[in-house]
């Protein structure tokens, strides 16, 4: 990974790992796509299942964290299961050099679409050299 | 008798080592992207109920355009099928890639024989839901035993 990689590690800021006592909750851990540009972060996330006012995307101390609550509408006796919906919870630490007050998010057929920009001062920036 | 499938077992064995691999504190996937529910034989995973007059099934198509699914009955055997198209193509560094796309099928065996011109489908937010009624020779039915 490029040293300057926007998810680079920073022992002061560890994602933990979700633990309650006395919650019998399931949680279920979607699957994402993150890309990095000179724009700034590109992720996308499997969401199925959600209604899109019920999802929640908080930035809180450079951790990102996504929470959306599913629910079966299956009628009828149960035959047959390979997939139990619940509450999707998944966390990234992001750096401080993005704008998380520009971030911009999408939901469609299930897709939750996020791109959170570099804040300008981060942004590369090409500079002219002059051969005087 | 059962039968032995080996896509199955293969598919088994690599959710087993994904969850192992998450649980010990890597994010990416062991098994390569080839093996991604879309490029294997379960997808979409499904659920099923039934009760006395239809067959229900449940089936997760996030990112899939409801335009872009067929949806077939033949007697007992359901087939799904469709497109699930790249996302929004980004050039920069991947950092996680977990997400599949590409083109699926996926045939069910259903418990009973289905009315084909009877079917409804609806699909949102990612989720489908498919109900499908019992052909009439499948309902049950009450047979009265007259007692001599």
């Amino acid at each position: 990974m490029a040293p300057n990689s926007l998810t680079e590690r920073n022992d002061e800021r560890n994602v933990q790992t979700r633990e309650e006592t006395r919650s019998n909750e399931r949680y279920i851990r979607p699957a994402v796509n993150i890309v990095e540009t000179e724009e700034g972060l590109f992720l996308t996330a499997d969401l199925p299942g959600v209604a899109k006012g019920d999802i929640d995307v908080n930035v809180e101390k450079g951790i990102l964290t996504i929470t959306a609550p599913a629910k079966s509408n299956l009628t009828g006796t149960p035959v047959y299961s390979e997939f139990q919906l619940g509450n999707y919870y998944r966390q990234f630490t992001i750096p401080d050099s993005l704008d998380h007050e520009k971030a911009k998010a999408d939901f469609v057929n299930g897709i939750l679409t996020l791109r959170i920009p570099k804040a300008e001062i981060a942004k590369p920036r090409r500079i002219e050299v002059q051969v005087g | 008798m059962a039968t032995w499938d080996v896509f199955k077992e293969l598919d088994s064995l690599r959710r087993e080592i994904d969850e192992a691999f998450r649980g010990a504190g890597y994010n990416r996937p062991f098994s390569p992207v080839f093996l991604s529910p879309v490029a294997t034989r379960r997808f979409p995973l499904v659920n099923f109920s039934e009760d006395e007059g239809s067959v229900y099934v449940e089936a997760l198509v996030p990112g899939v355009d409801p335009k872009d699914t067929d949806i077939s009955v033949l007697r007992n055997t359901l087939t799904i099928s469709g497109e699930r198209k790249p996302f929004a193509e980004v050039k920069g560094m991947i950092h996680r890639s977990e997400l599949g796309s590409g083109k699926f099928s996926r045939t069910l065996e259903l418990p009973v024989d289905i009315d084909p011109n009877n079917i409804t489908a609806s699909c949102k937010d990612g989720l489908m839901q498919i109900k499908l009624a019992k052909a009439e020779h499948a309902k049950p039915k009450k047979i009265d035993i007259k007692l001599s």
